[in-house]
């Protein structure tokens, strides 16, 4: 559905992305983690045709960037970064402009249909400028969603949302998913990254990392196993790190944290030898790191600082 | 077609409830309209009024008065001061509406998400080109139409009456208003693609007013006249700048500088 070959975007000096190669799948929810100026906005602006590549192309919902933009743009919804609507205006003549502009057939029925499914139908005639920025928020997705698009690009849906606005929109995400939409994310928030991304793109002007987050978190960490013994005695730490497949043993209180590529495999000789050593076994559990270590991780390996200064 | 169409109706609902444009476009023509028309009533009510008048028309303006009474060439030359007023009414209007139009959409951040949809730049810069322009000649016209009327009613001079209507007026009405309207927004285009406020991208624009208060003064001097060849003049100088201007305001308008560069 999105494929990026080499994709590049400099500003004067400024590399904003830089060489990206990718391709998203049909109906697969994708997200771009990384810093503020990492260029997933740039990235995202390219996709909808916004703004040009410097060198490189992408080809998103069957067409080519740069050979046909208005068909690519009639086929791409996007929520950009800020709401941007007209806030003088009512809700349903915000959409109702934008069906037009998006050349819409059943512009009333279009514009009811998402008023509806996006709970502001009773509130169509209120102006924009009256909205809390919930449902400003919910506004600019349905007016993303209007025309719609196989392809969707979703630039911090979330952010600055109270909990509830936020879950809301998430919720409207999975939905879209659901119907087997491909959505490209730019997030800030990991997990919500973790729970609705297929597969995460960590990008900071170039691509770092790009797998699914259980693929990313074995990558960056290797999977952790925790051993709770009722007494731990030095011994038990030496037999664990006889096996060959153990990568690392590490003691804390009276838990043995051991590093395994396969511990579905690798966890009943593990546990069969602690047993023979005399060690009593209480539980036996995988430790799940947060995508956010395994995004810091990745960004301290680069050497980038959490915050810097956008691209243009 | 039907994108600009809808982009006029759209920046008429929205601009339009702006108090401060809406004064712009309502009291502009009409204070254009008045002035002239109170002072031909003046003239009418006091006959002593037009000897003195007369005594002060330029030697060149004189020449105009070919058929004209005494008290038509003094009636003539007031209301020829106000010509300038219908210049500068279609050169004001639009700059108020697109200065408002686009550092609005820029404030809000409209203009992505606008940008993102089919539209093209044309259509886009056409559209809010038109929604500035349209109501800005239109209410040129309309006051023009009711000093026209206004001094019928009042009962001046046929000669008068000939020359309101004559080339040399409607050129400058119908004519050069359009083009200087479309230098206006040319003009707000610019200067919007800096300015952050609309007041200030409005002050600024409103620098293009110079020339033609200059010329304003220089003809309320004696030192030139306002005539046909120099309306006709003016015009042909407005074809080439408004060629310019529309350039550059083109060049600023595309989608990758006002996503990019536009702050």
């Amino acid at each position: 559905m999105i494929r990026i070959e080499g994709l590049t975007k400099r500003f004067d000096d400024i590399t904003a992305v830089e060489n990206l190669d990718l391709e998203i799948r049909p109906g697969e929810v994708f997200g771009f983690l990384g810093p503020n100026g990492a260029g997933k906005t740039t990235t995202l602006r390219m996709l909808g045709a916004l703004i040009k590549p410097t060198s490189g192309t992408a080809q998103v919902a069957g067409y080519r960037l740069g050979e046909d933009d208005q068909a690519l743009r009639r086929n791409v919804g996007i929520l950009t970064e800020a709401p941007g609507l007209y806030d003088r205006l009512s809700a349903a003549r915000n959409l109702s402009f934008f069906a037009h502009m998006y050349g819409v057939d059943d512009v009333d029925g279009r514009v009811e249909r998402y008023l509806k499914l996006l709970g502001l139908w009773e509130r169509r005639s209120e102006s924009v400028g009256t909205f809390s920025r919930g449902m400003r928020q919910k506004l600019a997705i349905a007016r993303a969603m209007l025309h719609e698009p196989t392809v969707l690009l979703l630039d911090e849906p979330t952010t600055g949302l109270d909990p509830e606005a936020a879950r809301l929109v998430r919720e409207f995400i999975e939905g879209l998913r659901d119907e087997g939409r491909t959505i490209v994310l730019n997030t800030h928030n990991l997990d919500e990254a973790d729970r609705l991304c297929d597969r995460i793109g960590v990008l900071n002007t170039r691509l770092l990392a790009l797998d699914t987050p259980a693929a990313l978190r074995r990558e960056v960490f290797g999977r952790k196993v925790v051993f709770h013994l009722a007494d731990l005695r030095p011994e038990f730490e030496a037999t664990v790190a006889n096996f060959p497949f153990v990568d690392a043993v590490e003691s804390i209180d009276a838990k043995l944290v051991v590093t395994l590529d396969d511990p579905e495999n690798q966890n009943p000789a593990i546990i069969a030898a602690l047993v023979s050593a005399g060690a009593q076994l209480q539980f036996v559990g995988e430790i799940r790191q947060s995508l956010e270590e395994v995004y810091l991780r990745l960004m301290s390996k680069e050497g980038a600082e959490p915050e810097r200064g956008d691209a243009p | 077609m039907n994108r600009v169409y809808q982009i006029v109706l759209k920046e008429w609902a929205e601009v339009f409830k702006n108090r401060f444009v809406l004064f712009t476009v309502a009291f502009l023509p009409i204070l254009a309209a008045a002035l002239p028309l109170g002072i031909l009533y003046a003239i009418n009510s006091s006959p002593d009024f037009v000897t003195d008048i007369g005594e002060d028309i330029p030697a060149g303006f004189a020449a105009l008065c070919n058929n004209l009474t005494g008290e038509e060439c003094a009636q003539y030359f007031l209301i020829s001061q106000f010509i300038l007023l219908f210049m500068l009414l279609p050169l004001a209007i639009p700059i108020t509406i697109a200065s408002y139009s686009i550092i609005g959409e820029k404030t809000t951040r409209t203009l992505e998400p606008l940008l993102a949809t089919p539209i093209t730049t044309a259509e886009l810069l056409g559209g809010k080109a038109a929604a500035a322009v349209i109501p800005g000649v239109t209410a040129t016209w309309m006051a023009y139409l009711a000093l026209v009327i206004g001094a019928a009613l009042m009962d001046v001079g046929p000669g008068v009456m000939d020359r309101l209507l004559d080339p040399f007026w409607l050129t400058a009405v119908f004519v050069v208003g359009p083009l200087l309207a479309l230098t206006g927004v040319s003009v707000a285009v610019i200067v919007s693609s800096r300015a952050t406020d609309p007041r200030t991208a409005e002050q600024t624009s409103m620098l293009v007013f110079l020339p033609i208060m200059a010329v304003f003064f220089a003809q309320l001097a004696g030192l030139i006249l306002i005539d046909a060849r120099l309306v006709l003049l003016i015009a042909l100088g407005l074809i080439a700048v408004d060629a310019v201007l529309l350039a550059v305001a083109v060049q600023l308008f595309q989608r990758e500088n006002i996503l990019t560069r536009w702050k």
